[in-house]
């Protein structure tokens, strides 16, 4: 992983207070846990069933009735608790889950997201995307600033199918930290060596700056 | 009792990834062969494991899913238009199967509005905000992994092996049940029961646990 974005990894840990019941999407989301000091105080909810994921285990310790909703073989720790898939969604419907990050194709600076389906490339299904998206009490996205070709992934709107509609919160990518505000995307931190030329350049989407000292990450 | 499963059936399968899945019951149903199903699950297992076989007999007329990313096979056949796929999303198909199972007609709930699950769907006000109608899921079968049974059909489950599991089993007509173990009766204490076998048509005692219910090494 580039230097960039673990840092971006590790200043989107510092999302996640004490005592919080938090979802972590598959991908750059869950290597967030990394960072977090051992035995901080959080409950991790995992959509197949499960609040209080122990960290990962090898093939060779692995029990294989116990795996993230990624499909990764984790542990339980003191306090874990196994539920089915309705109690699962309950708990993320229901206004109980205080906080996800997810990954995301496009976001718009209306806080609209999309990281599902790509029409004629990408289409497995949404899983439990929506909910999450829809119902978490905040939604924050981790990205890459720009898709592999360099495309801005952050837009006025979104040209995606649609996963959520204005819930986006906050966005940490590889080049700066941004808010979702009712007037579009504003600034709140840049990565080093990042200026605010080069991020303009890179964003789909007008991107306020409050104030002149900026802090880096 | 997979021989009762006639072609066309609609069939609630258990299991989020490997944990929860019933091997054996889908080897059997496979080897059988009925044609024309309509599976409902959570995903479409991996390439070579489980429902993956009955898609790949061309046994599968339609899959009701919510994520089937791990299995190229199945991605192939629904791009190739072999296999209809209808996406809904995760918990609104664990709240569909269990309306189903609890003799419900259908829920309301916004989620999918604003999006492409929302097409074709049925929209009504209720207490002043939009929702969907999203229509019960009751089948003819369901196909259920448990880890422990009784003889009365009393089921308990292991860690994520739950997932659906003891939602569908409340919601077919025939429901058939795997157990890792079949204890006599007043082996399971009321407590560690979490589907009553009141719901359980059949049990099957799994002898010998095959490689696809092991460690997935990636």
């Amino acid at each position: 992983m580039s230097d960039a974005r673990s840092r971006m990894v590790a200043r989107a840990a510092q999302e996640i207070a004490p005592g919080m019941v938090v979802n972590l999407g598959i991908g750059l989301p869950t290597q967030v846990v990394n960072h977090l000091p051992a035995d901080f105080p959080v409950c991790l909810h995992s959509e197949n069933g499960l609040t209080g994921i122990g960290p990962s285990l090898p093939d060779d310790k692995a029990d294989r009735n116990l795996i993230d909703a990624g499909g990764a073989y984790v542990s339980t720790i003191p306090g874990s608790a196994f539920f089915d898939s309705a109690v699962s969604f309950a708990l993320v419907r229901s206004g109980r889950l205080d906080l996800t990050l997810l990954g995301a194709f496009e976001v718009a600076s209306n806080g609209d997201l999309a990281n599902w389906k790509i029409p004629g490339k990408f289409s497995p299904g949404a899983g439990g995307a929506i909910e999450l998206a829809q119902k978490a009490r905040r939604v924050v996205v981790m990205t890459t600033h720009c898709d592999r070709k360099g495309n801005p992934k952050l837009l006025e709107a979104c040209t995606l199918p649609l996963t959520a509609r204005g819930r986006v919160a906050r966005i940490y990518t590889d080049m700066a930290v941004m808010d979702v505000t009712p007037d579009g995307f504003a600034l709140r931190e840049l990565a080093k060596g990042v200026s605010v030329a080069e991020l303009r350049a890179a964003t789909g989407a007008p991107v306020a700056i409050a104030h002149s000292d900026i802090a880096t990450f | 009792m997979i021989a009762a499963i006639p072609d066309g059936a609609t069939v609630l399968v258990g299991g989020f990834g490997v944990p929860g899945t019933p091997f054996t019951l889908l080897n059997e149903l496979a080897r059988q062969g009925q044609r024309d199903l309509v599976l409902v699950k959570n995903d479409a297992n991996e390439a070579g494991m489980g429902i993956d076989h009955l898609i790949r007999n061309g046994q599968v007329r339609k899959l009701i899913v919510t994520h089937l990313g791990l299995n190229a096979n199945a991605i192939a056949a629904m791009n190739s238009g072999a296999l209809e796929v209808e996406f809904c999303a995760q918990g609104i198909l664990a709240e569909r199967i269990r309306a189903g199972g609890a003799g419900l007609g259908a829920i309301l709930t916004d989620i999918g509005i604003d999006t492409e699950l929302a097409n074709g769907k049925q929209m009504v006000e209720m207490n002043g905000r939009a929702m969907l109608v999203e229509p019960a899921l009751r089948a003819d079968v369901a196909l259920i992994h448990a880890a422990i049974a009784d003889p009365f059909g009393n089921l308990a489950f292991a860690a994520t092996a739950r997932n659906f599991n003891p939602l569908m089993a409340m919601a077919a007509q025939r429901v058939i049940a795997e157990a890792e173990a079949v204890v006599p009766l007043g082996g399971l204490v009321p407590d560690a029961v979490e589907t009553t076998g009141a719901f359980v048509d059949h049990i099957v005692e799994i002898k010998n646990l095959s490689q696809e219910y092991g460690i997935v090494r990636r």
